[in-house]
Order: C-alpha cells, then sequence, then structure tokens
C-alpha cells in the first residue's frame, strides 16, 4: 500500500535527513516520534507528495508519486491521501459542510459520505457553522472529518494533538484510529508529543532518542 | 461547490473591502455609462428633428442660436425677417420647399409654432385625435404637451409672450385645441403647432375679428396685404448644388442669414468634445485608481491566504485551479462593478430628467440601453484579470511545503 524507498533529503548541503525505508499494508497504523528539528514533519510531506526528495520513491497503491506531474500529483493526493495538520486550517470563508464539499469539489467526488463523516465526530450539529465559532478541539475533528472527505487511502497526521488538552488529544487519537480502520486505510502520525505513544504499538523513533 | 463560489465566498467574507473596490469601479463605470447613453441620445434626437433640413434662415445672428431655437426650439429666436423676403427667397429656383415659422409665445413653457402643414409632413406626423388647424387661433398639441398639460380637444388657454414660461399673457383671445399629435418621439412632442396668422393676430394691437373667421394658409405663405414678419424658414434643397450656391447668396443678402443644421450641430459637438473628453479622462483616472484597488486588496488579502492556498492544495487543488481561483476573484469584482456602474449611470439619467421635465434634458431616456454598455463589462472584466494577474502568479507558485511548515 504504501512504500517509501532509499529517501534522501536536505534543507542544506551538509545537514542531511535520515529518512528510513517504510512498508506499510493497508490498515496498518504507524507513530513516527522525534523532537523538534528532527525531520518529522518533512517525512509527512515527502510522504503525502507534497515536497520531492532528492533522492528516492514513494508508492502508494502501486504509483510513485514523484512520477507523476504536477496537477496530476494534486489530483492523485486529493483522492488518495488525507493530510491533518499540528493546527485545524479550516478555511474560515467556509463552513463546516463547505470545507469538505471543497475537498470533494477538488477531487471530482461527490461527497455522499459527509454527513456520516461529521456524525461519527460528533460535529454534525456544527455543520453550518463558521470555524471562528468553533472550540479548538471541534475544529480539529473538522479538520480530520475534511481529510477524510474523499475516504482516502492514507492519511497523514503531523502533530494532530500539540495545542489539544489531554481530554482532546485522547479522543482525536482515538477517532484516527477509529476512522483508519473504518476505511482501511494507512494511518500515519508524527509527533512528539508523549500522550500518544500508548495508542498506537508501531513505531519508529527518528533524530536519536525521543 | 466550484470555483465561482469559492472565489465569491472570500470576497463576501470581507464585505466592506469588497464593497469599497466595487463602488469605485462602479463609480468610473457609471461616468462612462452617462457620456455614452446621453451623447448617443442627443445625436439620434438631434439627427432626428433635423431630418429633410437642409438650411435655416432666419434674421442675423449666431447661426447655432438660430438652429437650436428654429429646429430644435431649445434657445431664443434671433429676431424676425420681412415676410416680403422670405417669399423672393421661396421663389429661388434652388429651393424645393420652404416652411415659414413664427416663433416667440409659449403656453406654461411649451412653445407655441406658428407655421404650416408643411412642417407636420417634414416628420410625416398625424394626428391622433382631433383634427389640424384651419382656422385663427386653432392650435394642435404635441402628444407630450396633451398629456402633461391634461388637455384635450376644444380646451381653451391663453398664450405668453416670450419663450420662457412665466411672460406676460396675451389675454385677448385664446387658442383652441383642435387636434393631438400622435407621439412622434421627436421635437413636435413638446411643441403647440398653429398657424402663422394665429401668432400674427395675437400680437396685433387692434384686432379684426372678421380674419379670425377665415381658413388660414396650409402651405406656402399666407396671403396678405399688410407688412408682416416671420421668424425663421426651414429649407430643402432642389439639388446638391444648391448647398454651395444658396447659402452664401443668402449670407451676401444683409438682412437674412442662412445656417445648416448639420453643420452647426457638428460644431456644437465639437465644442462638448472637449467637456466630454475631460469627463472621460476623469472617469478612466477612477477607473485605473479601482483596478490598482483591487490588485492591492488581492495582493494584500494573498499574505493571509497564502495558508489557506496550501491546503486548498493538499485537498487536491492544482495550481492552475488556484490561479484561476484568484483571478475569477478580480473578474467578479469588476463584474459587479460594471453593473452597479451602469445602474447607477441609467439611475443618474433618470434622476436628471425627473428634476427637468423641460429643455434638452428632458428629451433623455434613462431606460433606453445600448450595445456599448455591454463594452464597459467588456472593460471591466478586462481590468479585473488585469489587476489579478500578479496576485493569481503569486498563487500559482505556492510552495506548499514551505506554507505549510511556517505557520
Amino acid at each position: 500500500m504504501l512504500i517509501a524507498k532509499n529517501i534522501e533529503f536536505s534543507y542544506q548541503k551538509d545537514q542531511k535527513f535520515n529518512i528510513p525505508d517504510l512498508t506499510l499494508k493497508e490498515g496498518e497504523q504507524l507513530l513516527i516520534l522525534g523532537q523538534s528539528g528532527s525531520g518529522k514533519t518533512t517525512i509527512l510531506n515527502i510522504l503525502g507528495g507534497l515536497l520531492k526528495p532528492h533522492q528516492g520513491e514513494v508508492f502508494i497503491n502501486g504509483t510513485s508519486l514523484y512520477g507523476l506531474s504536477g496537477a496530476a500529483l494534486d489530483k492523485f493526493r486529493g483522492n488518495n491521501i488525507g493530510i491533518i495538520f499540528q493546527k485545524p486550517h479550516i478555511l474560515a470563508p467556509l463552513t463546516v459542510e463547505e470545507n469538505l464539499k471543497l475537498a470533494n469539489f477538488f477531487s471530482g467526488k461527490d461527497g455522499r459520505k459527509n454527513e456520516n463523516l461529521l456524525s461519527d465526530l460528533g460535529i454534525l450539529h456544527k455543520r453550518k457553522a463558521k470555524v471562528n465559532t468553533l472550540s479548538e478541539g471541534e475544529a480539529q475533528r473538522v479538520s480530520i472529518a475534511r481529510a477524510l472527505a474523499n475516504s482516502p487511502k492514507v492519511i497523514l497526521a503531523d502533530e494532530p494533538t500539540a495545542s489539544l488538552d489531554d481530554v482532546n488529544a485522547a479522543n482525536v487519537v482515538k477517532l484516527l484510529k477509529e476512522q483508519a480502520e473504518k476505511f482501511n486505510a494507512v494511518l500515519i502520525i508524527v509527533t512528539h508529543d508523549q500522550r500518544v505513544k500508548d495508542h498506537i504499538a508501531n513505531q519508529i523513533t527518528i533524530g536519536g532518542e525521543a | 461547490m466550484n470555483m465561482l463560489k469559492l472565489s465569491w465566498k472570500y470576497l463576501i467574507a470581507k464585505p466592506l473591502n469588497t464593497g469599497l473596490n466595487i463602488l469605485l469601479l462602479a463609480l468610473g463605470l457609471a461616468i462612462i455609462t452617462v457620456l455614452i447613453v446621453i451623447q448617443d441620445q442627443f445625436e439620434s434626437k438631434m439627427t432626428r428633428d433635423a431630418q429633410g433640413i437642409d438650411l435655416v434662415v432666419g434674421a442675423k445672428g449666431s447661426p447655432l442660436q438660430l438652429i437650436l431655437s428654429s429646429v430644435y426650439h431649445i434657445d431664443f429666436p434671433t429676431g424676425n425677417i420681412d415676410m416680403n423676403d422670405a417669399m423672393a427667397l421661396s421663389r429661388n429656383r434652388l429651393v424645393k420647399n420652404i416652411i415659414p415659422m413664427g416663433l416667440g409665445d409659449n403656453y406654461q413653457g411649451y412653445r407655441i409654432v406658428g407655421t404650416n402643414y408643411d412642417y407636420l409632413d417634414l416628420y410625416n406626423a398625424q394626428v391622433q385625435e382631433g383634427s389640424k388647424w384651419d382656422k385663427p387661433f386653432d392650435v394642435v398639441l404635441g402628444f407630450e404637451v396633451a398629456t402633461k398639460l391634461g388637455l384635450g380637444i376644444g380646451d381653451n388657454f391663453v398664450g405668453s409672450h416670450g419663450i420662457g414660461s412665466s411672460s406676460h399673457e396675451h389675454d385677448e383671445h385664446p387658442y383652441t385645441i383642435t387636434g393631438i399629435l400622435q407621439p412622434m418621439g421627436n421635437v413636435l412632442d413638446k411643441l403647440i403647432l398653429t398657424s402663422i396668422e394665429s401668432v400674427w393676430y395675437t400680437h396685433d394691437d387692434d384686432h379684426d375679428h372678421g380674419k379670425f373667421e377665415e381658413s388660414v394658409a396650409k402651405t406656402g405663405f399666407p396671403e396678405t396685404d399688410e407688412d408682416r414678419e416671420v421668424t425663421s424658414l426651414l429649407i430643402q434643397y432642389r439639388n446638391p448644388m444648391a448647398a454651395v450656391q444658396l447659402p452664401r447668396y443668402i449670407n451676401s443678402r444683409s438682412a437674412l442669414q442662412a445656417a445648416s443644421p448639420s453643420f452647426e450641430i457638428s460644431r456644437l459637438f465639437e465644442l462638448l468634445g472637449v467637456g466630454v473628453k475631460l469627463i472621460q479622462g476623469l472617469a478612466i483616472v477612477i477607473i485605473v485608481i479601482a483596478g490598482l484597488g483591487i490588485f492591492i486588496a488581492l495582493f494584500n488579502s494573498l499574505k493571509e491566504r497564502k495558508y489557506d492556498l496550501a491546503v486548498m492544495r493538499t485537498l487536491g487543488a492544482s495550481s492552475g485551479q488556484l490561479f484561476i481561483h484568484i483571478v475569477l476573484e478580480g473578474v467578479i469584482l469588476t463584474v459587479l462593478g460594471a453593473i452597479v456602474g451602469i445602474l447607477i449611470g441609467h439611475l443618474f439619467i433618470g434622476i436628471l430628467v425627473m428634476q427637468n421635465d423641460q429643455g434638452a434634458i428632458s428629451t433623455l431616456s434613462a431606460s433606453v440601453f445600448l450595445v456599448e454598455e455591454l463594452w464597459i463589462i467588456a472593460y471591466a472584466v478586462a481590468v479585473g484579470i488585469i489587476a489579478s494577474l500578479i496576485p493569481a502568479w503569486s498563487a500559482y507558485q505556492t510552495d506548499i511545503a514551505k506554507q505549510l511548515t511556517k505557520s
């Protein structure tokens, strides 16, 4: 399902990121732990098709990500990869529902499952709300719903719990796991948050001990 | 959700900014709209009213004034001419048709024109109700005069001397309305038409009531033994040669002046052209500033929106779609600006017409839309595209990973 091979990347010549090879099957989950500056986000960006590595390849469902050209890669990403960021980044001019519909629009999906998704995440009653009326936890759940709106094969989460309190953090991780299992999707969470550790058994640590 | 709706949502998220940009552009385009609508209507009205009139002859003075008073009935007449001179001219072989006019009176601001049936035939005017004048003091009202003043067949009124509405009245003999013209869409709508004899007899000091019962002249000049005057003559040439010879021949005679409507009107437009150019320039400056305003608004909002754009990319938007997203914002702004501008322009003309129910402006219509106004929308779209090109290009080049990592 997801294969990363021989990935090399550096922002500066003398500072190379050591990126391990990854092979994940459908429904598998992985926690990548590492301190700030260890290159966690860089890995996620490379896996998500947002940042082209200097060497190596990423295969999702048999397709080489960086073998795709500009617009095709964008479309592929919209269809197959759901990305969740540390901050929710809900598009403020749009309502919760419209944020999901936008994701559907860009990848050409119909968005029939949007309402189920919102109700699974407990935010169906907020579907007409604007982002500035949501709490932090609600906003993060909206961003999860948006990342899942196109039923992705791969879910990538970058520090999804960093700005949340304990209760919300546990909730978000639980929801991510549940949804990933439901879609039978690969779930990769990148974090330095120790609270997440107990939830996912399959872990790797990069850039020294976390 | 689609691109148009997405751009629209971003625009209405900033209503004040968006509103200001639309208003500024609308203002510039409204000025252009007013200019082209007025210019078009004046020009077509001027040509329509002067149709079939090759030359106007009257007393010496300003030729433009002679044309404005005798053809368009918007200025004061230059004075009167002796009827013997006029009749001598009518026998000239270069003259095909000659229509005498006696001007100088009004009723409530509507001008009373003494003439003959030829004047009606010039515009192919038909009587809608009643009949044409037959006796002195019979009048036929233009359609608008009848409706505005609420007068009908058989009603009487007393004319006033002069052509403004508050001059002294000729109280001796009232006019009787015998007919009302059909709506013509030209200068006749605002005129009260009667025979030359009526105009003469109103101004006579002694009243010979015997004459009042005789029929008036329907064509040519009235027959009279007395020394009479007319105000002006509308002339049709017999052949193209007349255009060269007749004005020179008439102007060389001391008492008369000849003026060509087409020449004087193009001279008038030339004079007005300077003012029109000035206002046009002002409008273009406003439009350019509006374009700059849109550019700055888009460019500034882009700084805040780089993150949103990067998020859209992660959701599957291509860089081309982001480019279109920004250009659409510019285009929506300017198309709205154009529509609002055109409406403001027409509203302005409407108000102008409402406040001037007589005179030159009152003949304008606010509800006539021109094909040129579609061009205004096209220009506006061009302004929108140009103003949004640089911001859109910058959106196109958004580096997603860098943008998302920055937070």
